[in-house]
């Protein structure tokens, strides 16, 4: 199979969605920034333990690929993916009690910001902190689909910087090899962590790397919205012909270091501003919507209505979560044995902790 | 009723298991149309096709991921590492994805990983490791190491049905040089047992893999020279650990001797040895002793090899060393 690396034409206007699609796609873009926005407010209140990751400027590429997947369909997200959870079903209250750590939160208080799942209904996966291992994981998880001749895809996201580890090149070689039903979204948001593009490959374009697996590589605006569906749809709908794997690459922009800690110092002046004043994934969308599609803009202020209420009671909920019980940490390592023994000079203290009480020798002496 | 060797055993189980469960399929290099660098997997493709048995790109983390990710979807997949030295190749990914799965996000992982290991095969410093300690340290993975046939088998069905992932280490030395009648039936040996090899009373050689046979013919040595009753407790389950089993033994002969071939620094015994002080220290009447590989990558010739390695002579001087304590 020849690897065609190109920039995909200007799509049709609106690539063939109807308005309340169309709106959808507003819906999840500004859920992700707002979500991300009262996020980082409650960081500040140093109510978020861990570390804060934003997508500003990326939402684009999640909301819309991921919008061209159906239900059955598994997503593999990374950290910049918060908009493509959205879409796949994780919900506001799920992504606040996780990163404030909460008993109830989808990993019960285990797992960090957007690393959780769902393979049992909404079919997104948890991801962990090193990069590329997502891919060999879809690429056995659609090897599954194909195994059992299920018509479903998988989609896995990396960053421009996961393209350089063995375990990308390893996943989508074998992936390709297979004929998984797979799309690999390779998104150049310009810097992992405060490291360009251009001290990470040396090629060109990272889709020059498809032609080496033998599968297409297809390069697009990652933020035009729309733009990112009519590839990405293309790319799922090849792969539930059975036709293999499609890596895309998805150019845009982060505006926000690589966590809120990050003082981008290694930007140069004024590019941010340049993205933000020029190119922001919104700002786009809602020119075409209003624009082009004739949308009125007291429907986008009632969606960012909506939006903003859902946060307020999403958020409300979380603080109203309690905190994970200790003993929970030791359960669940393994379905057998389901509880790790609790170490012998914990045992003194363990009545304390099933009252809930927090002696004040914890961590420092037992007494 | 036919004696099956080690190998057979293994393979016996892998076909019985694909029989059962149309869910476990195998994966790995060479595997399928070669059936294998040692021929355990030989048969395989013919009797349940490509699509089951699949012959993957030299790549460890990309199928040991790919075997996760089909494990989550609800298949038993089970890996062969070419030669067990190779699963460092996939190190990272067994401990930071497959290990932590069930725990961080509720993800089942039921997966096997097995390959030849070990030594006194002359297969030098890459194809001679014994890397179990170094997953050892990993919660969320289990390690067998069986030294007979018959827990080839049973601890492999064990393996490939139980929900974590399971490292499945074979003794490449035992594969065709042992041999023995297999229990009739759906043999399953439960991970986490060890076996009472031989009973005594003069004091416990606690072992497992290949040098099991090398503490029986020391045991035996001991026996006839010395008139010394030697118990001989093999572990073959290293992650989860028969920690009954061993303050049952300290318990009885008050003396004991780990054997492993691992290199000594950092490997299994050590663990062993503060299991026993904390299981059974006042039952102790000489110090815990180990009989292992020196610190050194394993050499190639056989009188480098031979030196380096624990030896049968070597588990006689420590246990008269012992029992004269």
């Amino acid at each position: 199979m020849a690897a065609t690396s190109a920039t995909a034409p200007s799509p049709p206007a609106a690539g063939g969605l109807p308005h309340d699609q169309l709106l959808e796609l507003y819906y999840w873009m500004r859920l992700t920034r707002s979500l991300e926005e009262r996020l980082v407010n409650l960081y500040r209140q140093t109510k978020v333990v861990g570390g804060l990751f934003r997508s500003l400027g990326q939402e684009a590429c999640a909301v819309g690929s991921a919008f061209a997947l159906r239900r059955e369909d598994v997503l593999s997200p990374l950290i910049r993916n918060l908009g493509s959870m959205l879409v796949k079903g994780a919900t506001p209250v799920e992504v606040l009690r996780q990163y404030m750590a909460r008993g109830d939160s989808p990993t019960r208080g285990r797992e960090l910001n957007i690393h959780f799942g769902d393979v049992v209904d909404r079919n997104f996966v948890g991801q962990i902190s090193h990069l590329g291992d997502m891919v060999p994981v879809m690429a056995g998880v659609t090897l599954s689909f194909r195994m059992r001749k299920q018509p479903r895809v998988g989609l896995v996201y990396v960053g421009d910087g996961a393209t350089s580890t063995g375990a990308f090149h390893e996943g989508i070689n074998f992936a390709a090899v297979q004929r998984c039903p797979l799309v690999v979204v390779v998104e150049n948001n310009c810097y992992a962590y405060s490291t360009p593009t251009d001290q990470q490959c040396a090629a060109e374009r990272l889709t020059d790397k498809a032609a080496g697996y033998g599968i297409p590589g297809v390069r697009a605006d990652g933020n035009d919205v729309l733009e990112v569906y009519r590839v990405t749809r293309e790319a799922v709908d090849r792969a539930r012909r059975g036709e293999g794997v499609t890596l895309l690459e998805l150019m845009t922009y982060r505006r926000k270091g690589h966590a809120e800690h990050d003082n981008q110092s290694y930007v140069p002046a004024g590019e941010i501003d340049r993205w933000a004043r020029e190119n922001d994934p919104l700002d786009r969308y809602l020119k075409t919507l209003t624009e082009d599609q004739g949308i009125g803009v007291d429907q986008l202020i009632s969606i960012d209505d909506r939006v903003k209420a859902e946060i307020y009671r999403a958020t409300d909920e979380a603080e109203a979560s309690s905190f994970p019980e200790a003993l929970d940490a030791l359960e669940g390592v393994y379905a057998d044995p389901p509880r790790m023994p609790v170490l012998w000079y914990r045992e003194g203290v363990r009545r304390a902790v099933e009252k809930h009480e927090r002696p004040s020798s914890w961590g420092t002496h037992d007494g | 009723m036919a004696e099956v060797t080690y190998l057979e055993a293994i393979r016996q189980a892998l076909f019985e298991e694909m029989e059962r469960d149309p869910d476990v399929f195998c994966l790995g290099e060479d595997i399928a149309r070669y059936g294998g660098a040692f021929k355990v997997t030989d048969g395989l493709l013919d009797r349940f096709g490509a699509e089951r048995v699949i012959d993957t790109p030299i790549s460890e983390t990309g199928f040991v991921g790919a075997a996760a990710g089909a494990a989550h979807m609800g298949m038993r997949p089970v890996c062969e590492m070419q030669f067990i030295d190779f699963v460092s190749c996939a190190y990272s990914i067994l401990t930071n994805y497959v290990a932590t799965a069930r725990y961080r996000a509720f993800l089942p992982c039921p997966m096997v990983v097995r390959g030849p290991s070990g030594g006194y095969v002359r297969g030098g410093p890459f194809h001679s490791q014994n890397p179990e300690a170094a997953f050892l340290h990993t919660p969320g993975l289990k390690i067998v190491y069986p030294a007979t046939a018959a827990d080839a088998k049973g601890l492999l069905k064990a393996a490939i049905r139980d929900d974590d992932c399971v490292l499945f280490f074979e003794h490449k030395y035992l594969y065709r040089r042992i041999k023995q009648e297999l229990p009739q039936g759906d043999h399953v040996v439960p991970i986490g047992k060890a076996r009472l090899v031989q009973e005594g009373k003069d004091l416990s050689i606690i072992t497992y893999a290949a040098t099991v046979w090398k503490a029986l013919e020391a045991a035996e040595q001991l026996q006839r020279e010395d008139g010394l009753s030697v118990e001989v407790l093999d572990l073959r389950s290293l992650l989860p650990m028969d920690d009954e089993a061993i303050a049952a033994t300290v318990k009885k002969t008050n003396r004991v001797l780990i054997v492993h071939e691992d290199t000594v620094t950092g490997g299994i015994a050590g663990e062993i040895t503060a299991r026993i002080q904390d299981l059974a220290f006042e039952w102790l009447d000489a110090p815990v002793k180990r009989v292992a590989a020196h610190d050194v990558p394993l050499p190639y010739a056989p009188q480098l090899e031979d030196f380096v390695l624990p030896q049968t002579t070597d588990i006689v001087r420590a246990a008269r060393w012992l029992a004269a304590y």
